[in-house]
């Protein structure tokens, strides 16, 4: 049967790879071609960049180990399907069939629309229509306000008023064929995954669901794979910092009984 | 040489940028013509059945790929739709003639199984069925690859099978005859086990 994945999820700023803390604070932690070759050492399942530029051009305007700067999605795109052969999703700040066109036909094989899916949901239609329903995943970022859980867009910044089931539900119906879900409030903070939203999202949708945000050590991720069926347990600063921290939690989710790669 | 044909729908790329990663020559073929020049051929996909007929019909490629497979021998391997394009036929949105070089079909996921989940996306073991060239040199435990997919092939007879997949139902996923080759799963997509398959044709 198919497996549960886990999916380190790298955010892109102005070049270079970053440590995120709700959705504001951004720590440098490298060049995003070496830190490509570190995961993929690893064997991962699958990758997902996420572009968190505010500007659309930067100039990255230094050189890590001797590995070439690069200045925009595009060329990010062109070296990492070089480098990676496993799926490769790629996100952030995608707001037209031209940057979708160009992200798949330089190796991405499935990209990830956030605002641009809330702000033109013709986008993701014509998308699917061209690519297929596998290479659109809708990403989604909400915040707990009152117990009631909220969309986000806009890198969080901007509060949409609309409840988190509300738009899942309507991602389903455009066609998306994947939802990966942040919680911003968790981002950085290493408390565990909102595993009640996650496992309400799960029952109100057929599509996989890609959870991401809180996790702090790989129990977290054994108890999101008991108590939901999440599709895909992502984690982005975890696997920074911590030495053999994806096979250690591979090791630790066969342990557990997961059905894991 | 070996030959990717682009038939202008494939993720081609991520293709050949596996076969550089493990220094095997290939070439992307855009024409016919071209096919002579390989010794071995791929044939990838990426796209619905029908349009992908339509296109090797339109490019000039369904008659040369049916040439070169049967009467010159070439090696081929079919990749996910490469691999269903071999067969005879498919029902993705209205019954479709393939190539026709393994006898068999192609059916839809969704009507033999409407309680799973389409496409059959993600990683899943593949269990030989026989003893498999594609397969060599990986363990048992590492014979799990990337899928993305909403039909499945079954074909006439079980002896060109070789390695089948489970999704609520067991679905030939990879097809061995002579020297015609296909799998159903991403090599290309699939890490180390992936690549091992593509080295594995290109020792042939």
């Amino acid at each position: 049967m198919v497996k549960t994945r886990l999916i380190p999820v790298l955010y892109i700023k102005n070049g270079l790879i970053v440590r995120s803390e709700d959705f504001t604070y951004h720590q440098n932690i490298g060049n995003v071609v070496n830190q490509t070759q570190r995961y993929n050492g690893w064997n991962v399942d699958e990758l997902i960049y996420i572009d968190i530029s505010r500007e659309s051009h930067y100039d990255l305007g230094r050189d890590d180990h001797k590995v070439g700067s690069y200045s925009s999605h595009e060329e990010i795109v062109k070296v990492i399907s070089k480098e990676c052969f496993m799926p490769l999703t790629l996100g952030g700040g995608i707001r037209g069939m031209g940057d979708i066109n160009y992200l798949i036909r330089n190796g991405a094989d499935k990209v990830s629309l956030n605002t641009g899916a809330f702000e033109s949901p013709g986008l993701v239609q014509e998308a699917t229509n061209t690519y297929g329903v596998q290479a659109i995943v809708i990403s989604i970022d909400y915040r707990l306000i009152n117990g009631a859980s909220v969309v986000f867009t806009n890198f969080g910044t901007v509060n949409t008023g609309v409840s988190l089931m509300d738009w899942a539900v309507e991602c389903e119906k455009l066609g998306a064929g994947e939802i990966f879900l942040n919680a911003i409030d968790r981002d950085g903070k290493a408390c565990g995954y909102d595993i009640e939203t996650i496992g309400k999202v799960i029952e109100k949708t057929s599509l996989p669901v890609i959870a991401c945000g809180g996790a702090g050590n790989e129990y977290d991720f054994v108890e999101l794979a008991k108590q939901t069926k999440v599709s895909g347990i992502a984690a982005g600063n975890w696997f920074h910092f911590v030495e053999g921290s994806y096979p250690r939690a591979k090791k630790m989710l066969k342990k557990n009984g997961i059905n894991v790669r | 040489m070996i030959g990717i044909i682009n038939y202008r729908m494939g993720n081609l790329a991520s293709v050949q940028h596996a076969f550089t990663h493990l220094n095997i020559e290939s070439r992307i073929v855009d024409h016919p013509s071209e096919i002579k020049e390989c010794a071995k051929i791929v044939l990838p996909g990426v796209g619905a059945f029908g349009k992908a007929v339509q296109t090797l019909h339109e490019v000039g490629f369904f008659e040369s790929l049916q040439e070169n497979i049967l009467v010159k021998k070439k090696p081929v391997l079919g990749l996910c739709l490469g691999m269903q394009l071999l067969f005879d036929e498919s029902e993705e949105m209205g019954d479709h003639k393939g190539l026709g070089i393994i006898p068999g079909k192609v059916i839809s996921l969704k009507k033999e199984k409407p309680s799973f989940p389409v496409p059959h996306m993600g990683w899943n073991n593949v269990t030989e069925k026989q003893p498999s060239l594609l397969l060599k040199n990986i363990h048992e435990e590492d014979r799990i690859f990337y899928f993305v997919h909403s039909y499945y092939c079954k074909a006439n007879d079980d002896k060109s099978i070789s390695g089948t997949t489970e999704y609520g139902i067991n679905m030939d996923t990879i097809t061995e005859q002579a020297h015609i080759f296909g799998c159903q799963f991403h090599p290309e997509k699939s890490q180390h086990s992936g690549l091992q398959v593509l080295k594995n044709f290109a020792a042939l």
